[in-house]
């Protein structure tokens, strides 16, 4: 039976790619292991290997095809024997059919399709009329870091695989070509002692911008972050502080499971001396980013593995800079407040949409920077709705949801028409199971409901 | 590929030393192995390899997800020092993992729907490609955080010593995982306390996109633990006759009480790190060379045949019954229904109190 082969995902978050090239014309005769074929993502360019023997029967997708499909059929191998005379209509995928094939269990939020509108001016000090760029997130984070080493030299980059692989999720892309080796530094996998480095670097006055390849492997570090960054102004009486920033993707990706599922929002958040930001657009991302790097505290720069390949509209400025603490009314509304940040947002928009049909018109507030807390954004707008969901991927305990609603008891008590109410992560380590990590994330249908019940609807 | 020798002196004069065993021509070490060793080696290899084959097209066609790390390569490593353990020692490692999973004899089946994330799995779909374990074949995972598990191994030789048993502890890790901190805590302590520690770090020469001398200001790993007085050699990785020859004698330095010891597996990883790699920090030339002059499979088959130990009809035998097992993982693993909702919540506590 002759064979297809398929569009393969090459990782966890790949949804399409481009076929870059054919390495082998129809009628080759190919071994389980050749080359056969190049797929570009836009992390990086990938070989495809062939997984059996046989003949290059048919090319079914030309090089040079953009936005292949994972899964897509992209050529025919023939077996000995078989002739090029088949129905390819008809010729099946090797595999059996997989029943209930969990496929990629997280599809990246439209919002690249479709880029959100460019929600009330993105901040109040951008001109009116200045026009905007759409970009990734991935970009937007890589402009900010480039815009800031070309103005101050003692900004540098450091971490696994920053510099020659390009990060490993490349968002350090063209910064070694463009700043060097000096600048750009590719350190051995030793969170601990790097992340102790920077902290140190920092003290003698350098702007250190340490990557972690997800903040999962933070942890090893959580003693330099804490003990040495966030403590030392205070413990030196404020005579050495350290201007720094940790950064990297936060938060679930896609089926890695418990040890690389995780978002440390409220852990970083619970600490004084540590600044944590965590944006949602790409906006927000370049100029919370630059802020972040010009701050002169240690910032915990909380990014999102899924996010990064999502487009917003960016304003084309010289120097966007946006200031840290700052809530952000995604979209306004006076019915019910939805609170959230980083990928949360996601929910919390989608959910805005749902109730939108049935005439609730939701106010969302995108955190952006989680301490400090801007409060009194939120207490403002639940002055005016008297109700409010906060949405969130980490646990429930202890989390943003339980911070925010402390804040709301000691603030706007006398507001309130119902209980604070939380959407979060469920309970559990994440689950590696497709249908289980589905259900161990929030929904938006979990936050339209959250919303109907604070609305006693 | 070049192997050298750096054994501490004591270790020369150990017990374990007086093993017999060949040299090559190059002064290595080599196991004697009978035919039913080398046999059922050549076996063992091959399902790891057909295993992590099939694995690798599976994600392709999105029945497994997240990342997938693949043993392809370094198949000798995990077979040889399976040789020699016994009952009751214990194996820990990284997330590239399958093939030590294979090589402690758990199911490929099992394997495999852990893979897919089916209630079946080792780990009932929870754990995923990076964690899995088995109590019973004295598997403790499968970790996901590079050089976490190195002072986990160290406990289970801290275990095995204060029970008073004589079994050991190997405790794999990667040439990148070399440079982490919490190793020379866990070296440090072994030697302090004498523990039936085996460190075997699987020199596969990159650690993702990064070369070992990239990353690392000494690049003999072998010498990693001299400073703490633990004895260390380079094994050539690729020939399970070195391994095994190292494996017992390492193993043997262990149960006699004289405390942990370090073996440097020079090995290659034929794939990439994962399978989102673009592998632009080596050449397709140099991939081919390993393969074509040092594949640890195919030596053995060059040598079953050659000794007329093995007909080529009897390796095909070998061949096909590997596809058997592996092709009917593939077809449980894609049949075998995900985990019931219910497992969300259970085994988070002991008592499964909340
Ligand atoms: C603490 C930590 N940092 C970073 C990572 C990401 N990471 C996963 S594997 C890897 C490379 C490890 O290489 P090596 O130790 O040589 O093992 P190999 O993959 O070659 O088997 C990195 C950086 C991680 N999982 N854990
Ligand atoms: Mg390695």
């Amino acid at each position: 039976m002759p064979i297809q082969v398929l569009m393969p995902a090459l990782s966890p978050t790949m949804e399409k790619g481009n076929l870059a090239k054919w390495l082998k014309s129809e009628g080759d005769t190919v071994k389980a292991g050749d080359v056969i074929a190049e797929i570009e993502t836009d992390k990086a360019t990938m070989e495809v290997e062939a997984v059996d023997e046989g003949t290059l029967g048919k090319i079914l997708v030309p090089e040079g095809t953009a936005d292949v499909a994972v899964n897509t059929p992209i050529a025919v191998i023939l077996n000995d024997g078989e002739d090029g005379s088949v129905d390819y209509a008809s010729v099946k995928p090797e595999a059996s059919k997989a029943a209930a094939a969990p496929q990629q269990a997280r599809t990246a939020p439209s919002a690249a399709a479709e880029p959100p509108k460019p929600l009330a001016a993105p901040e109040p000090d951008v001109p009116e009329g200045t026009e905007m760029a759409t970009m990734t997130v991935r970009e937007a984070l890589r402009d900010a870091m480039a815009e800031e080493m070309r103005r101050d030299e003692t900004v540098f980059v450091m971490g696994e695989e920053v510099a020659e692989y390009q990060g490993a999720y490349k968002v350090t892309q063209g910064l070694l070509q463009e700043f060097g080796a000096q600048r750009v530094v590719d350190t051995p996998i030793t969170e601990h002692g790097f992340a102790g480095l920077g902290v140190g670097a920092a003290l003698a006055g350098l702007k250190p911008i340490v990557e972690f390849m997800t903040f999962n492997f933070a942890m090893q570090a959580m003693d330099q972050i804490i003990n040495s960054a966030a403590k030392t102004r205070y413990m030196s009486g404020g005579q050495i502080g350290s201007s720094i920033v940790f950064r990297g993707p936060n938060g679930a990706a896609a089926r890695v499971a418990a040890q690389h599922s995780q978002d440390f929002s409220a852990w970083y958040s619970h600490i004084p001396g540590l600044k944590v930001v965590a944006p949602y657009t790409a906006a927000d991302f370049k100029g919370l980013l630059k802020a972040a790097i010009r701050d002169p505290n240690p910032v915990i720069f909380l990014e999102n593995e899924i996010l990064y390949g999502q487009s917003f509209p960016v304003p084309k400025l010289d120097d966007y800079v946006l200031p840290i603490g700052k809530a952000r009314i995604a979209r306004p509304g006076n019915d019910v407040t939805i609170v959230s940040f980083s990928i949360g947002m996601t929910y919390a928009l989608k959910a805005a949409d749902e109730l939108a049909k049935e005439n609730v018109a939701a106010e969302v507030i995108d955190l952006r920077t989680l301490r400090p807390m801007d409060t009194e954004t939120i207490v403002e707008s639940v002055k005016k709705t008297g109700r409010i969901v906060t949405v969130e991927e980490g646990w429930p305990q202890s989390g943003i949801g339980a911070e925010i609603a402390a804040r709301l008891m000691e603030n706007a008590f006398d507001w309130l028409d119902a209980p604070v109410t939380r959407v979060a992560g469920k309970d559990v380590p994440m689950p590696y199971a497709a249908n289980l990590e589905k259900l161990a994330l929030p929904t938006v249908a979990e936050v339209v409901e959250a919303a109907k019940a604070v609305l006693y609807r | 590929m070049a192997v050298a020798q750096n054994q501490a002196q004591d270790l020369a004069q150990s017990a374990a030393a007086r093993q017999p065993a060949v040299v090559r021509a190059d002064g290595a070490a080599l196991a004697n192995m009978t035919k039913e060793q080398e046999l059922s080696a050549y076996h063992l290899m091959l399902l790891i390899r057909r295993f992590e084959e099939k694995a690798g097209q599976m994600y392709g066609m999105g029945l497994i997800g997240g990342f997938c790390h693949l043993y392809i390569g370094q198949e000798a490593v995990v077979v040889g020092m399976q040789m020699a353990l016994k009952p009751g020692d214990a194996v820990i490692t990284g997330y590239r993992d399958h093939g030590h999973m294979l090589a402690c004899g758990m199911d490929a089946r099992g394997v495999m729907a852990e893979l897919t994330g089916r209630r079946n799995g080792y780990s009932k779909g929870k754990g995923g490609s990076m964690h899995m374990f088995s109590a019973e074949k004295g598997f403790f995972g499968g970790h996901g955080i590079v050089a976490a598990q190195v002072p986990l191994g160290t406990g289970l030789a801290f275990a095995a010593k204060y029970r008073g048993q004589d079994n050991v502890s190997l405790t794999y890790f990667g040439d990148g995982a070399v440079n982490q901190g919490q190793v020379y805590e866990s070296f440090n302590m072994a030697k302090l306390w004498n523990l039936p520690a085996v460190y075997i770090v699987e020199n596969n020469q990159y650690a993702m996109g990064t070369s070992l001398a990239r990353a690392s200001a000494t690049t003999n790993l072998s010498k990693r633990g001299a400073a703490h007085g633990i004895p260390g050699e380079q094994v050539d990785g690729m020939d399970i006759r070195a391994v095994k020859a190292a494996a017992e004698k390492a193993v043997a330095w262990c149960r006699e009480g004289n405390g942990p010891i370090l073996l440097e597996m020079l090995t290659y990883r034929y794939r990439g790190h994962s399978m989102s790699d673009p592998a632009k920090y080596r050449t397709r030339e140099e991939v081919e060379k390993v393969r074509n002059e040092h594949d640890p499979i195919e030596q053995v088959r060059r040598r079953l045949i050659e000794s007329k130990r093995a007909s080529e009809d009897d390796l095909k035998k070998i061949d096909a019954r590997v596809r058997d097992v592996v092709n009917e993982a593939a077809e449980f693993a894609t049949h075998d229904p995900e985990p019931d909702p219910s497992e969300l919540y259970t085994d988070i506590y002991a008592d499964e109190a909340r």
